[in-house]
């Protein structure tokens, strides 16, 4: 969507066509853990708004199966989409076909387990709560897994989280945050079950579903939500002669190859700031990676280099996690503002004497104002220091 | 050009204030405070940007 708009934006009046699997008109995710599980936002209230207006050819409903790259585009780029009985020509290609949500294998038969990635599973979900369910097993205490725990609770639903790792978050944002987040969702009565595994689900006579878990207990569940992570959604580029592991791997100016480029959850492409090749599963970054696709794609070559700081947030019950940067178990840190005991602080992150990071719990403030200093990379030192002065 | 808040979707998250610090703050109270109603054409671009970038869509221009 913000590639197809900056493309309007930024000057291109040729045709434009939106195709998507989905029959739905373009929505915002991040409420469907949060606001649409609580009931406060409908689907209705969830429309991207950036979609508004523009003048585009939708083609929704529309899963493309196959691209034929056949050099019939000005310059010898260009080719053919297939989608069902229809082809659909162009010049450029934007692949912004984002993640599916990883299943537990051998539960597709299982009408009451799911995953959370569309409108679809969160209306689903939402449905059951509100026919009173009374257990839900959320398996793997990622941000989505959290963030349905946290909003089934919120509706008075008994929630069991089982994470076969030490610390929820633990590995992204290291184990002092992880055990105040573990502290928090306890504190709300969630069932939380660390270094603990799913070993088998199977229907439960009663309805719901049986599950034995790694430390031998067994519960009954009336619905399980699967958030153990994504893939990206790179089957339909298969045989396209892009080259695809872990998404859709570009140079550092998002291009896949002549005339292709790639945004959002299925693009991976080498961050100079991480030094390695990254892939972000975050809404801001599907924003700041579409619009310098669709600048590459009219700049060509000479495009910028895209480097940008990632920034997420997340949800939890009344923890408000936001992330400028980067954080983790291997970087220096510094709590900067607040204390975890007070449900507020500010913890500064380093790598080799240098800021990478600000990460806030219900500090927004230091997180915003701080973006620049991690942007650019001033020292970690002075970094604490100017956040200490906010 | 005229920047309005819908103060009941905005949670103070202070993405916009990252962006246009100008126009928007969120003060230690967690409240986000708009410091210019009617900002300068030259903010136009930044403004627009916190439009595009809030999570909560809650920032509308009126021109
Ligand atoms: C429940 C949930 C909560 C989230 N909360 C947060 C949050 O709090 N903070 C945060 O920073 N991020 C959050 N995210 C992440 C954020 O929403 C994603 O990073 C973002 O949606 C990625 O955008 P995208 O355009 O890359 O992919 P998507 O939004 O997944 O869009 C990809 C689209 O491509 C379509 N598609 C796939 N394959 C094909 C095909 N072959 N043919 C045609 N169409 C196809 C799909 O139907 C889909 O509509 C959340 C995500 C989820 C699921
Ligand atoms: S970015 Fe949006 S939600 Fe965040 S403080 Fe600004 S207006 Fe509120």
């Amino acid at each position: 969507m913000h590639a197809a708009a900056a493309l309007r934006r930024d000057g291109y009046h040729g045709g434009l066509t939106i195709l998507d699997a989905q029959p739905h008109h373009p929505y915002d995710r991040p409420p469907l853990s949060k606001e649409l599980l609580t009931g406060r936002f409908g689907p209705d209230d969830i429309g991207l708004r950036s979609a508004e207006g523009l003048d585009v050819v939708w083609k929704l409903g529309r899963p493309v199966h196959g691209v034929v790259r056949d050099g019939s585009g000005p310059g010898g780029r260009g080719g053919r989409l297939v989608a069902g009985d229809e082809e659909i020509v162009f010049d450029g290609l934007v692949i912004a076909t984002g993640a599916d949500a990883r299943k537990l294998p051998g539960t597709d038969h299982l009408a009451d387990v799911g995953v959370l990635r569309t409108l679809d599973d969160a209306v689903a979900l939402r449905d059951a709560i509100d026919s009173g369910i009374s257990t839900l097993l959320v398996v793997g205490a990622g941000f989505i897994g959290l963030e349905v725990a946290a909003s089934a609770r919120q509706r008075g639903v008994e929630v069991v989280v089982v994470e076969s790792l030490g610390q929820p978050l633990g590995r992204i944002l290291g184990d002092d945050v992880g055990a105040f987040v573990a502290r928090a969702h306890r504190a709300h009565g969630v069932d939380l079950r660390l270094e603990t595994g799913v070993s088998s689900l199977v229907a439960a006579a009663s309805g719901g579903v049986e599950a034995q878990l790694s430390d031998g207990s067994v519960i009954h569940a009336d619905r399980v939500v699967v958030g153990i992570g994504v893939r990206p959604a790179t089957d339909w580029l298969a045989g396209a002669g892009l080259v695809l592991d872990d998404g859709v791997v570009c140079d550092e100016t998002l291009s896949a190859a002549p005339g292709v480029v790639a945004a959002g959850d299925v693009a991976r492409w080498p961050s100079r700031r991480a030094g390695r090749l990254m892939r972000v599963e975050h809404w801001d970054h599907a924003i700041a990676s579409g619009e310098a696709a669709a600048r590459r794609l009219l700049a060509g070559p000479d495009a910028e280099i895209f480097d940008p700081v990632p920034w997420f947030w997340s949800d939890q019950h009344d923890m408000k996690i936001q992330l400028v940067g980067f954080a983790g178990p291997d970087l220096d840190s510094e709590v900067v503002s607040g204390s975890f005991e007070e449900d507020r602080v500010a913890v500064a992150y380093g790598r080799g004497g240098v800021l990478v990071g600000m990460l806030g719990i219900n500090r927004p403030r230091h997180v915003a104002l701080m973006r620049e200093q991690v942007t650019s990379g001033v020292s970690f030192a002075d970094g604490v220091a100017a956040a200490r002065a906010l | 050009m005229r920047v309005v808040v819908d103060f009941d979707v905005c949670e103070s998250n202070a993405v916009c204030m990252a962006i246009a610090p100008e126009v928007f703050e969120v003060r230690d109270d967690d409240f986000l405070y708009v410091l210019l109603d009617e900002p300068p054409e030259e903010l136009r671009d930044k403004v627009e940007e916190a439009v595009r970038r809030c999570p909560k869509q809650a920032i509308r221009i009126e021109d």
